[in-house]
């Protein structure tokens, strides 16, 4: 097990890892409908997403929350440090039939460690320049390996 | 959505246990482009202390989405998925979910409030596992185009 991201030391707007660029196709739109069991027909369907006034088909939101959060994941080495994940669809990710959409995410340190150990890591998802989840934030432990007796914890309850 | 004020508070339980299947967590891994290898391997998940294959953090959205499919076949809802988007979302975790794991969800509606045209549905689902304990609840807001709740 790798130790993962050490954040103890770590500031305010420190880079958690480098910038990520992922590109979502329809192929990944239906591939992420088949395992999440999500077939809301404005993920896959033009003309019923025009219908209901959509730009056109969008990225299912949990598609780009869950996969935004992925380099802190592998950065982070567990993924029982993270604490809470929460954000806002403030644009919806359009993706073109043709190109596709290309999403980028950026995670820097948001506030630092309390006494419990945990801190926060804002994450920044842009498509086409501009921002697509609103309030992307992770409290996580900022502390890798096995430190903290929570984690601990919650690795004894899955066995 | 004529009596939508009588949905608060109402709750949508799935009617048995959820099992958590290998081939499913390495599904929703390869859909959420996640590349940490305890996801998909299940030696690299027992190298780092878990029984079985780790879920992508996002996967209690599952459980979330077969509880919101109980409420949206409501009648008493009377709501059409193409016209609901996503709103926000949060998650607050005990642990992360394994393979092998049986889950149960309860999604509780919280409240449903009028913005702008749209309606605008918040729930609460909390997961717990085969001895009780709390794994995750998930927080969603769904909103709910050109419906105007009462």
């Amino acid at each position: 097990m790798p130790a993962g991201w050490d954040g103890r030391a770590a500031e305010v707007g420190d880079a958690v890892t480098a910038p990520t660029t992922m590109t979502f196709t329809r192929d990944s739109l239906v591939r992420y409908a088949g395992a999440s069991g999500d077939f809301n027909p404005i993920h896959y369907r033009d003309d019923i997403a025009t219908a209901v006034g959509l730009p056109g088909v969008l990225a299912h939101g949990m598609l780009t929350m869950g996969a935004a959060i992925q380099p802190l994941v592998q950065a982070l080495g567990d993924p029982a440090r993270i604490v809470s994940y929460s954000t806002r669809f403030t644009r919806p990710v359009v993706v073109d039939a043709d190109e596709g959409a290309e999403v980028t995410i950026d995670a820097r340190v948001g506030q630092t460690a309390g006494d419990d150990g945990v801190g926060r890591i804002d994450l920044t998802v842009t498509c086409a320049g501009k921002t697509v989840l609103g309030k992307a934030q992770v409290r996580a432990r900022f502390a890798p390996g096995t430190d903290g007796d929570d984690e601990t914890d919650a690795r004894a309850a899955t066995r | 959505m004529s009596d939508s004020q009588g949905l608060v508070g109402r709750r949508y339980e799935l009617p048995e246990p959820y099992l958590v299947g290998r081939e499913h967590v390495r599904a929703m891994a390869r859909a959420l482009f996640a590349t940490n290898r305890i996801h998909l391997e299940v030696e690299a998940a027992r190298a780092a202390g878990y029984a079985d294959v780790v879920a992508p953090t996002t996967f209690p959205a599952v459980l979330q989405d077969a509880c919101m499919q109980l409420f949206l076949a409501d009648p008493d809802a009377g709501i059409e998925l193409q016209n609901v988007v996503h709103g926000d979302e949060g998650f607050r975790y005990e642990r992360p979910i394994v393979a092998g794991d049986e889950l149960r969800a309860v999604l509780e509606i919280t409240s449903i409030k009028s913005l702008g045209g749209n309606s605008m549905i918040a729930a609460d689902t909390v997961v717990t596992d085969a001895d009780g304990g709390h794994v995750v609840t998930a927080t969603a807001t769904l909103v709910v185009r050109g419906e105007v709740a009462a």
